[in-house]
C-alpha cells in the first residue's frame, strides 16, 4: 500500500461560535471500509459535507485543519471538485429524478455523447447521446451491485430499496471513483436489502475502493467495518478495529454523558406511581413521513416531566404530533380517563393538551406576527379568551396586552416590546414565544419538541431551566421529544426509548450508557427477533 | 441552524433604515418620485390644480372599494385576487337588474350594492373551493379564471332577455348594449351626495364617506376573532390548523368578502364613472386595484387598509396628473401607455420579491 | 418484528401491479390521456358539420393557418419541459418580430430578401429579451406563468411607448406613411404588402380534387420550414443540451446536485422559447401583409397556449405531435365557430364569444388540473 487514501487531520468546525467539530483525525486506506457512528448531532454530516466541499460549509467560514486526498493536500471547495477528484456521496435522502429511467439516472450529467454536425458548429452540448453506451454502463454498474433489473424502468414507483441500490450504482459507475461516502445506506432497507447491501460494500472494498460508511446500526458496523470512528458532540471519543469493539461498547461510548443532572434530584422518587395516568397512549399510529409511529403504549402520570428519545427516524417525534393532530393518526389516546379524539387538533386542544413544535419556524410561529399576536391567537381561536362581545367577537387589547405583558417578564423574553416581530428574535427568545404561546392556553399536558435545537448553549440552558420551573411551580406534566440524551437525562423522571416506531423501553435517568446506547440501537428489538 | 444566530436581537437604527428601503423597494422609490415630477411638471406648467385634486378625490373614491377587495384575498393566503372580474361581473349584473326594474337614485343604489354583494359573496363562496383545490397556483389559475368568467358573460349579456330600452340596441340587433349610460339612474348619486366645494377643489363626500365606511368596516373585521383567525390562516397555515383552525374554511371567507367587495365595488365606479361597460371590458380591471395596493406597500403575502388607501391615492394621483402633463409636454393617450408600465412593473416588483414561507413563495 | 413495516410503500408497490388486465388499463390509459384533444375533435366536427364551411375551403384554411402558427405553439415545448411551465413570455417574441418588421419596412425591403433580413433583426432581439425574460424568471421560481402573463403586459406597454411616441421622434422613420398623421408614432396598421407571402409563394403546389372548383393549395417552403423545425427541437431533445432541459425541468435541486447550471440552463430555455416565437411571428405576419401594430402580439401567449393545451399537453409535459394536433383543432375551431354560431344560433358574434372562452376556459381549467394534482402529489 502507498499510504492512506485519505487523511483528515485536526478538523474543527464552528458555526458562529459553537463549536461542532473538536480536532476529528480520520485516517481511510484504499479499500477500507470506515465506519463512523454516533448520535444525532453528534457531527458526522457537518463532517461529511466538509469532505464534499458543500457550500453550507463554505457560506458559514469555511473549517479548519487538513485534508490529504491519496498524499496530496486537497482543501476541497465545491462538490463538482469532490467529484472530480472521486470523492462519491450517497445521500440520506435519494437523489433520484423520478421521471427518468434508471439509466438516465445512473448516467445523469455524465452522458457519454457522440459528435455530430451540429456540435461542431454550437459545441459539446450539441453532442448526441450515446443511448447505448449509457444504456452498457448502466447495466455493468448494477451488476456490480449484483442487481437484476431493467435499467431502462422509470425510477418513479420503484420500491425504496432499489433506489438505494440505484444510487450507490450512479457512484460506482464514475470511473474515478475511489472514495464512497454512505449515508445511513441501510436505514430505509429491510433487512435482506440491507445484507446485500453490506456485501456489495465489501465487494466494492475488495475492488479497491475505500468507503466511509455511516449508520446507526451498530450490528452492521461490527459485520462489515474495518475501522470504526465513534463521534460524539462534535469530538472523535474513539477509533478502533471492530475485534476490540462490541455492540456494547460501541453504544456507550456514542451516548457517553455530558451535562450532570443537576435539576432533577429536588424532589423524591415520586410516591404517587399507583395514582391513574393523566395521558395513556394505546397503540398509537402516525403517518408523519420519516418519523412513523407504528403502536406506541405509553402512560403519562400527572406532574412527571416524561422525555422521549430514539435516534432520528424512529418515530419519536411522530408521537407528539399524531398525538395534536397534525399528522394523520390512529390509536386510542385518554386523558384524565376521557378518551380524546385523533386528527383534530381543536379536541386535543381542549382537552387541556399543548404543543411546543420541533419546526419553531414552520409550525410554531407566525414570523411576520408580533411577539403579542404569537402569544395569544391560539389561545383566542381555540379557546375563545382575550375576546370581548360587541355585536361581534372582537379582540380585547387591553387584556391581551396585559398578559402578554406579563409572558414576556415571566419568561424573561427578550424583545423591544410586544409590538416586535417575532422574525426578529434570537432563536431562544423564539422558543420562549413559542412556550408562552403554549401556556396562554394553561394546559395539563405540555409536549414539547427538540425544545433546544438551533439554540445557543447558554440559551438551551435556559430554556431547560424553565422547562422544570413550569413543572415544579405550576404543576404542568411536560412531555419532551428531544434528540440529545444528555437534555433528557438532565431533566426527566422517566425516559422512554422510541425504536423503529415503538416503545423499546423505559429507563430512569440515572442508568448506564450501555444501557441507553443499546436501546437506541434496538438491541431488545433484534433479541426479540431473533428469539422468535 | 446557524441562520437562526444570524438574527440578532435589536435592529440598529442603520439595519432599520435598510430595512426599511428594501421593504419600500425600489419599484416604489420609481414611483414616487414619478409622482412627485410630474406634480413639480404640473406647477410648473400652470394646469389648474384645483381641477386636478377634485379628480384626484373623485378617482380616489370610486376605485378605493375595488382595492380594498385585495385585502381578505392576500390575507386569507391566497394573494392578490386576480378573479376580481367575477366579482366585478356580479356588480354588473346586480345593475343592469335595478335599471331592468326600474330603479333610479339611492334606492336604485342601495339595491345594486345590496344584490351586488349577495351574488358576488355568493360566487365567491363557490370559487373559494377552487382555490382550495390549486393551492400554490392561486395567482395563475385565478387570471384565467377571471378572462373565463368574462368571456362568459359575454354570451350571457348577448342573450340576456332584458327589456329596458335604457340597455337594448335601439334599432334591433341583439343583446345588450357595450356601454351603459347610468345618468338617470344612479348615476353620481354618491359623488353629489353633500358635496361641496372648498377653494375651488370639489369634494365628494358622500363618495368619500361610503369608502370610510368600507375602510372601517374592514379595519374593524381585522381586529376580530374571525379576521384575525383570517390572517394567521393567511400568514402560516400550519400555525392555524395547529391552532385548530380549518384552513379551507378561512380562506373561503376571505374569497367571499373579496368578490363581495369586488362587486360592491363595482357599483360605486359605475356610479361616479356614469356609465357600465359590458363584454370584455371588466378584463383588466384586477390588475389595477392589484397594482394599486402593491404600491401603497403591501405585498403578495400581507396587506392593510392603509396599504390601499395609500396605494389607491398615489396611483390615482400618478394618472389623473399625468394626463394634462402629458398632454401638453408630448402627446395625447401616453397617459394610458404610463398606466400599463406602473401597474404591470409593480406586479412584476412583487413577483420576484422573495417572501418568507407559504404556499406562495 | 419485520422491517417491513418500516416500508409501506415497497409493499404498496407490488400490490398495485396486480388486478385489472392490462389491456383494459392500457385502453382506460389511452382515453383519459387523450380526452382534451378528443373532446375538441367533436366539437369542431360538429362545428365544422355546421359551419357549412366547403371542406376544400376548411383544409386550405387549415393549411394556412397550421402553416402560419405552428411555429410560435412549438415555441412553448422547451420551457415546459425545462420545468418552467407555460411560457407566456414568448409575447416578447412576437415583439422582437414586429420591432423585425418595423425596420425591413423602414427600409422599404421586400421580397424574400425582406423576409430574410426581417429574421436577422428577430433574432438577436429575442435572444436578448429571452435572456432578461430568463433571467427575471430566476427571480420568480414557482411563478414563471404568472409572472410570463404580467411581464407580457408590462412589455406591452414598453412596446407602446416606444412604437407610439419613440418613432418618428428619438428614433427616426424614413416612410412618413408608417407614421401617424402628427408625425409621431406607427400607425395602426403597417403595410408590409412587399414582404406577403415572401415565402408561402416561394413554392405552391396545387391540388386539384374532384369534384370541387378550388384547388388545395400547399405552401412548400413554409410547411418545410415548419418540418425543419419539428426535427431541431426532436433533434434537441436527443443532445446533452436537451437532457439538461429535462432533468431541471424534473427537479431543480437534483440537477443542480448533479452539476447542472440550473440558472443557465433556465435562461437558455426562455431564449430558445423566445427565438422561435419571434421567427414565427415573422412568418405569421407574412402570410397576412399586414401588421396590426398594436394588436398583433398582444394574444400570441394565450392562443398559443390555449392551443397546445388543445393538443393534450399539460404544464408539464409536451410533444411535437401535441403541438401540431393542438394547432390543428384551436384553429379548425377559429374557422368553424363564427359560422357555426350564425347558423345555429342566428349571430356569428356568439361563436366569436364561444371561441373567446374557450382559449380562456381551458387554459383556466389546464391550469386548475395542474395545480390539483401538485397539491396531491405533495400529499
Amino acid at each position: 500500500m502507498t499510504g492512506p487514501r485519505l487523511e483528515m487531520k485536526n478538523i474543527t468546525k464552528e458555526y458562529f461560535g459553537n463549536k461542532v467539530l473538536k480536532g476529528i483525525n480520520i485516517s481511510v486506506q484504499p479499500g477500507e471500509v470506515h465506519a463512523i457512528v454516533g448520535e444525532n448531532g453528534a457531527g458526522k454530516s457537518t463532517l461529511m459535507n466538509i469532505l464534499f466541499g458543500m457550500p453550507v460549509i463554505h457560506n458559514t467560514g469555511g473549517y479548519k485543519g487538513k485534508i490529504t486526498f491519496n498524499g496530496s493536500s486537497a482543501p476541497i471547495s465545491s462538490p463538482e471538485e469532490a467529484m472530480e477528484m472521486g470523492i462519491g456521496m450517497v445521500h440520506q435522502e435519494f437523489m433520484l429524478l423520478p421521471g427518468f429511467t434508471i439509466m438516465e439516472n445512473i448516467k445523469l450529467n455524465r452522458e457519454p455523447t457522440l459528435p455530430n454536425i451540429w456540435s461542431s458548429i454550437f459545441g459539446e452540448k450539441m453532442r448526441t447521446l450515446d443511448i447505448p453506451r449509457m444504456r452498457r454502463d448502466a447495466k455493468a454498474a448494477l451488476e456490480r451491485l449484483d442487481l437484476n433489473i431493467d435499467e431502462m424502468l422509470q425510477v418513479a414507483g420503484l420500491p425504496v430499496g432499489f433506489m438505494q441500490f440505484v444510487e450507490i450504482a450512479r457512484e460506482l459507475d464514475k470511473t474515478s471513483l475511489q472514495l464512497l461516502v454512505l449515508d445511513e445506506p441501510t436505514a430505509v432497507l429491510t433487512e435482506n436489502d440491507a445484507e446485500t447491501l453490506l456485501k456489495s460494500v465489501r465487494r466494492m472494498a475488495n475492488e479497491g475502493i475505500s468507503v466511509l460508511f455511516i449508520t446507526h446500526r451498530l450490528d452492521e458496523v461490527l459485520s462489515v467495518a474495518d475501522r470504526i470512528t465513534v463521534l460524539r458532540d462534535g469530538e472523535q471519543v474513539a477509533t478502533m478495529n471492530p475485534s476490540e469493539a462490541t455492540v456494547e461498547k460501541l453504544a456507550e461510548l456514542m451516548v457517553g454523558r455530558k451535562i450532570k443532572s443537576i435539576l432533577h434530584k429536588d424532589r423524591e422518587a415520586d410516591s404517587d406511581r399507583n395514582t391513574q395516568p393523566l395521558l395513556s397512549i394505546k397503540n398509537l399510529h402516525v403517518q408523519m413521513p420519516g418519523e412513523e409511529v407504528n403502536g406506541v403504549d405509553l402512560e403519562v402520570m400527572p406532574g412527571e416531566i416524561l422525555g422521549l428519545g430514539g435516534l432520528a427516524g424512529h418515530g419519536k417525534i411522530g408521537v407528539a404530533n399524531g398525538i395534536m393532530g397534525f399528522y394523520p393518526a390512529s390509536g386510542e389516546i385518554t386523558v384524565k380517563g376521557k378518551q380524546i379524539p385523533l386528527n383534530s387538533s381543536i379536541a386535543s386542544l381542549n382537552s387541556g393538551m399543548a404543543f411546543v413544535s420541533e419546526d419553531r419556524r414552520g409550525v410554531g410561529l407566525l414570523l411576520e406576527e408580533s411577539v403579542e399576536m404569537n402569544i395569544i391567537v391560539q389561545a383566542m381561536q381555540s379557546q375563545g379568551k382575550f375576546l370581548k362581545r360587541r355585536i361581534i367577537e372582537m379582540m380585547d387589547a387591553k387584556t391581551a396586552r396585559k398578559h402578554t405583558d406579563r409572558m414576556i417578564k415571566d419568561l424573561d423574553i427578550r424583545c423591544t416590546g410586544p409590538e416586535q416581530l417575532t422574525r426578529r428574535l434570537s432563536g431562544g427568545n423564539q422558543q420562549k414565544v413559542c412556550i408562552a404561546k403554549a401556556l396562554t392556553l394553561e394546559p395539563n399536558i405540555l409536549f414539547v419538541s427538540e425544545p433546544t435545537r438551533g439554540i445557543d448553549v447558554g440559551a438551551k440552558r435556559l430554556i431547560l431551566d424553565l422547562l422544570v420551573e413550569l413543572n415544579r411551580k405550576s404543576g404542568v406534566t411536560i412531555v419532551m421529544t428531544s434528540s440529545e440524551l444528555s437534555e433528557l437525562r438532565s431533566i426527566c423522571d422517566r425516559i422512554a426509548i422510541i425504536y423503529k416506531g415503538r416503545l423499546e423501553g423505559i429507563l430512569s435517568p440515572d442508568e448506564s450508557n450501555a444501557k441507553y446506547g443499546l436501546m437506541m440501537a434496538g438491541a431488545l428489538a433484534h433479541k426479540r427477533k431473533a428469539a422468535s | 441552524m446557524p441562520e437562526e444566530c444570524l438574527i440578532s436581537q435589536k435592529p440598529t437604527l442603520k439595519e432599520r433604515i435598510l430595512d426599511f428601503y428594501r421593504d419600500f423597494g425600489v419599484a416604489r422609490l420609481i414611483i414616487f418620485a414619478f409622482l412627485i415630477f410630474l406634480l413639480a411638471s404640473a406647477f410648473a406648467l400652470k394646469l389648474p390644480m384645483e381641477q386636478i385634486l377634485s379628480s384626484v378625490l373623485t378617482r380616489f373614491g370610486m376605485n378605493g372599494i375595488l382595492v380594498l377587495a385585495m385585502i381578505p384575498s392576500i390575507q386569507s393566503g391566497t394573494g392578490p385576487n386576480f378573479a376580481l372580474p367575477l366579482g366585478i361581473t356580479c356588480g354588473i349584473v346586480a345593475i343592469t337588474l335595478s335599471i331592468e326594474l326600474n330603479m333610479a337614485g339611492f334606492s336604485g343604489f342601495f339595491f345594486s350594492v345590496g344584490v351586488a354583494a349577495l351574488l358576488g359573496a355568493a360566487t365567491g363562496f363557490l370559487y373559494g373551493f377552487l382555490l382550495n383545490r390549486v393551492k400554490g397556483q392561486e395567482l395563475t389559475v385565478g387570471t384565467y379564471f377571471g378572462f373565463s368568467i368574462v368571456s362568459l358573460m359575454c354570451i350571457f349579456w348577448f342573450l340576456a332577455p332584458y327589456k329596458s330600452p335604457e340597455m337594448i340596441w335601439p334599432y334591433g340587433g341583439s343583446g345588450l348594449r357595450v356601454t351603459i349610460a347610468l345618468q338617470d339612474r344612479i348615476g353620481k348619486v354618491l359623488d353629489n351626495f353633500l358635496a361641496f366645494d372648498f377653494f375651488g377643489v370639489t369634494v365628494p363626500t358622500g363618495l368619500l364617506l361610503f369608502f370610510a365606511l368600507f375602510c372601517t368596516g374592514l379595519w374593524l373585521f381585522s381586529r376580530t376573532r374571525t379576521g384575525i383567525a383570517l390572517s394567521t390562516v393567511g400568514t402560516n397555515p400550519k400555525f392555524a390548523e395547529s391552532s385548530g383552525l380549518n384552513v379551507n374554511r378561512y380562506r373561503i371567507i376571505g374569497s367571499t368578502i373579496s368578490q363581495a367587495l369586488g362587486a360592491v365595488g363595482i357599483v360605486v365606479y359605475a356610479q361616479s364613472f356614469g356609465f357600465i361597460q359590458l363584454y370584455m371590458a371588466p378584463l383588466f380591471m384586477a390588475f389595477f386595484a392589484v397594482a394599486s395596493i402593491l404600491i401603497g406597500g403591501a405585498s403578495l403575502k400581507k396587506s392593510t387598509v392603509t396599504h390601499a388607501v395609500i396605494g389607491t391615492f398615489l396611483f390615482q394621483s400618478i394618472l389623473v396628473v399625468s394626463m394634462p402633463v402629458a398632454n401638453i409636454v408630448v402627446a395625447d393617450n401616453i397617459a394610458d401607455v404610463i398606466r400599463i408600465i406602473i401597474s404591470n412593473g409593480i406586479i412584476l416588483y412583487a413577483l420576484t420579491r422573495k417572501e418568507t414561507g407559504g404556499d406562495l413563495s | 418484528m419485520s422491517d417491513d413495516i418500516r416500508n409501506p410503500d415497497r409493499k404498496m408497490t407490488l400490490q398495485m401491479v396486480a388486478p385489472e388486465s392490462r389491456h383494459e388499463q392500457a385502453y382506460k390509459y389511452y382515453l383519459r390521456k387523450n380526452v382534451v384533444p378528443l373532446v375538441f375533435l367533436i366539437l369542431c366536427i360538429l362545428g365544422g358539420y355546421y359551419s357549412g364551411l366547403s371542406l376544400p375551403f376548411l383544409i386550405n384554411e387549415i393549411i394556412t393557418r397550421m402553416a402560419r402558427n405552428s411555429f410560435i405553439v412549438i415555441s412553448l415545448i422547451v420551457p415546459i419541459l425545462a420545468g418552467m411551465g407555460l411560457n407566456f413570455g414568448i409575447v416578447l417574441g412576437a415583439m422582437a418580430g414586429q420591432f423585425g418588421y418595423v425596420a425591413t419596412a423602414n427600409f422599404q425591403m421586400t421580397g424574400f430578401t425582406g423576409f430574410f433580413v426581417t429574421v436577422l433583426i428577430t433574432v438577436p432581439l429575442a435572444i436578448i429579451f429571452g435572456w432578461l425574460t430568463g433571467k427575471l424568471f430566476n427571480q420568480s421560481k414557482g411563478k414563471e406563468m404568472i409572472t410570463g402573463i404580467i411581464l407580457g403586459f408590462f412589455a406591452n406597454g414598453i412596446y407602446q411607448l416606444i412604437l407610439l411616441y419613440f418613432m418618428g421622434n428619438i428614433i427616426p422613420i424614413r416612410v412618413p406613411t408608417m407614421l401617424l398623421s402628427t408625425g409621431i408614432g406607427i400607425r395602426n396598421t403597417i403595410d408590409i404588402k412587399g414582404m406577403h407571402y415572401a415565402i408561402d409563394n416561394l413554392w405552391k403546389i396545387r391540388l386539384q380534387i374532384p369534384g370541387f372548383i378550388f384547388p388545395i393549395i400547399i405552401p412548400v417552403v413554409t410547411l418545410a420550414a415548419l418540418a425543419a423545425l419539428c426535427i431541431a427541437v426532436h433533434f434537441l431533445f436527443k443532445t446533452k443540451l436537451g437532457q439538461e432541459f429535462r432533468a431541471t425541468g424534473q427537479n431543480r435541486q437534483i440537477a443542480e446536485v448533479a452539476g447542472i447550471k440550473v440558472d443557465r440552463i433556465r435562461i437558455l430555455a426562455i431564449i430558445f422559447s423566445t427565438v422561435l416565437a419571434g421567427i414565427g411571428q415573422v412568418i405569421f405576419l407574412q402570410n397576412l401583409g399586414n401588421i396590426n401594430t398594436y394588436g398583433s402580439h398582444v394574444q400570441v401567449g394565450t392562443f398559443a397556449v390555449a392551443a397546445i393545451l388543445i393538443g393534450g399537453a399539460s404544464v408539464t409535459k409536451a410533444t411535437i405531435s401535441q403541438a401540431l394536433l393542438g394547432t390543428l383543432l384551436f384553429h379548425t375551431l377559429f374557422i368553424v365557430s363564427p359560422l357555426a354560431g350564425k347558423n345555429l344560433i342566428g349571430d356569428a358574434m356568439i361563436g366569436e364569444y364561444f371561441r373567446v372562452f374557450i382559449t380562456y376556459g381551458v387554459i383556466g381549467v389546464a391550469l386548475a388540473l395542474h395545480a390539483w394534482q401538485a397539491k396531491q402529489k405533495r400529499r
